[in-house]
């Protein structure tokens, strides 16, 4: 008699699992509970954005930019716009600066909201989902008042940006941002300290220092890893350089750093810091300024190429735009962050549980519109 | 960005004839040839000097049909804050570069994205294939001379524009 041989078991996850935050597919070789190896298998929601691009002209790629990530709509278009606008040199007024800021940290803020709350779901907790949703849908309506839209805006345009403020969002948003700081001690009491979340992502899913950097894994998931790299800060663009916050980093509060609690207390500090780049944006914010002042009668950029990175809610977003100027681009190349952040995946996840798989990936806050394309 | 310059010039110093100098001297990027392309970048990733850990972006281009292909990439240094871009050109009839997949493990996926999209073959990738279109596409969709198939796997592929304007 030979040795009794334990076949190992390939399991296949998606594409459509409620837990894959979008149409996502794992094929995950199992021995018993413990994954030995995951292959991601994407491209389920590619949409040929890049090849669009060739055939559209500048303004005409924005509506495209909101939808490949559209959780972040806003940060993706602010992205896009601000490089174009370094290729053209074109100098943005006052107001116009300061609304974007505004915009791209309320969206932030939104984007958080869904990560952790989603997160929260991936780990059995259904309640902290409702009340992050409540907060989100407050930040939705201050869009649809400014823009008319609650998920595509199309917003951030070369050179402006499409509506001025309504009457009454300044006051409006002061006393959200109030309500909003207390509402995210409740999120502390019901999901951050609560004993079972620590249990499921405490110690769970560690992505050391060099492995993250290695693998191009940048936003909140390398700050949880403990590395203090914010392009908002290390390399401002706009005017980020104007406001005094912090970047909120991973210490391993629960276990070690890097792990799955870590990745999330980063995003929920991250709300804090964005709240408090919103109020000094508020405060400092010119009344009064045609925001369409400075739109360009043509988006021709001169010959030449760009890579251009912003900071946004899942990390680095690049952008490489090339131009032979005419009026469609030659090339426009989204780096996405989630793209990178999952191809790490079955590296940092191998030899954990199976149910630890979905945790893992929702900490690492993927949008499978990003990834795709 | 005297970092390109200084890249430069470290280049010419330890691998001679890698670098191909520009016609005006610039310091936008490096454009070097492919053939040492993986010993060099294991310089860059380790060298003190440079060390740049982060492999960023890699963008493959179409300059056009008369033109070639060009490999972009874009990389960063966490410890030493500093960025750069090499370019490296490739022939359209059987371009291919070698693979830098084991340098920078973050590559892989990169590579694979430029392969799927130009069909630029990464010499040294472990597990060279497509990316986000499925496996019997065929073609290479977005360079310049890609012609839209009139059926694709049994299904006509609608070509009138009707509506869309």
């Amino acid at each position: 008699m030979g040795l009794v041989h334990a076949d190992e078991m390939v399991l296949n996850i998606g594409p459509q699992h409620p837990s894959t935050h979008g149409v996502l597919r794992l094929k995950v070789k199992t021995d018993g509970e413990i994954i030995s190896e995951i292959t991601p298998i994407i491209g389920y929601l590619h949409r040929c954005f890049e090849k669009h691009c060739e055939n559209l002209s500048y303004e005409q790629v924005i509506p495209f930019t909101d939808r490949c990530d559209y959780i972040a709509a806003m940060n993706n278009s602010l992205g896009y716009v601000l490089a174009v606008e370094k290729m053209m040199d074109i100098q943005i007024p006052e107001r116009v600066e300061y609304i974007r800021v505004i915009m791209a940290e309320y969206n932030r803020i939104a984007s958080h909201l869904l990560a952790l709350g989603t997160f929260g779901l991936d780990v059995g907790a259904y309640t902290p989902f409702l009340y992050m949703f409540r907060d989100r849908e407050r930040i939705l309506d201050l869009f649809e008042i400014t823009c008319g839209a609650r998920l595509l805006y199309n917003y951030m345009w070369v050179g402006g940006v499409s509506h001025d403020l309504p009457v009454g969002f300044v006051e409006a948003s002061y006393k959200f941002l109030d309500e909003l700081e207390t509402n995210m001690n409740e999120y502390h009491n019901i999901l951050s300290y609560n004993k079972i979340f620590i249990e499921r992502s405490a110690d769970i899913g560690i992505i050391p220092k060099d492995i993250a950097i290695d693998y191009g894994v940048t936003g909140p998931n390398l700050r949880g890893s403990g590395v203090k790299w914010d392009l908002r800060k290390d390399e401002p663009y706009s005017i980020y350089d104007r406001f005094k916050f912090n970047v909120p980093v991973g210490k391993g509060l629960m276990g070690s750093v890097g792990d799955c609690w870590d990745r999330y207390w980063v995003r929920a500090e991250e709300m804090k810091e964005s709240v408090k780049i919103i109020r000094q944006a508020l405060d400092k914010m010119p009344r009064k300024g045609d925001v369409h002042e400075a739109l360009p009668k043509k988006v021709r950029p001169p010959k030449g190429s760009i890579y251009f990175r912003t900071e946004s809610p899942r990390g680095d977003l690049g952008y490489y735009i090339m131009s032979d100027g005419k009026p469609t681009p030659l090339r426009v190349k989204m780096r996405s962050p989630a793209f990178t952040s999952l191809s790490a995946l079955s590296e940092i996840s191998t030899g954990w549980m199976l149910s630890d798989v979905l945790v893992i990936l929702g900490s690492l806050d993927i949008v499978l519109g990003e990834i795709d394309r | 960005m005297i970092i390109n310059q200084k890249v430069s010039d470290i280049f010419q110093d330890k691998f001679p004839g890698v670098v191909i100098l520009p016609e005006e001297p610039h310091n936008d990027y490096i454009q070097i040839q492919p053939e040492k392309w993986n010993g060099l970048a294991k310089f860059i990733k380790t060298d003190s000097e440079l060390k740049f850990d982060s492999c960023q972006c890699i963008t493959g281009i179409d300059l056009g049909i008369e033109e070639g292909l060009e490999v972009r990439y874009n990389f960063h240094s966490m410890k030493l804050k500093h960025k750069i871009e090499i370019r490296i050109a490739v022939e359209r009839k059987r371009p291919s570069v070698p693979s830098v997949e084991q340098v920078w493990r973050g590559a892989d996926w990169l590579e694979r994205e430029v392969y799927d999209m130009y069909g630029i073959r990464f010499k040294g990738h472990r597990d060279l294939r497509r990316m986000l279109l499925p496996d019997d596409w065929k073609g290479w969709p977005l360079r310049k001379d890609y012609k839209t198939p009139n059926i694709y796997n049994g299904m006509k592929v609608p070509k009138v524009r009707k509506g869309w304007d």
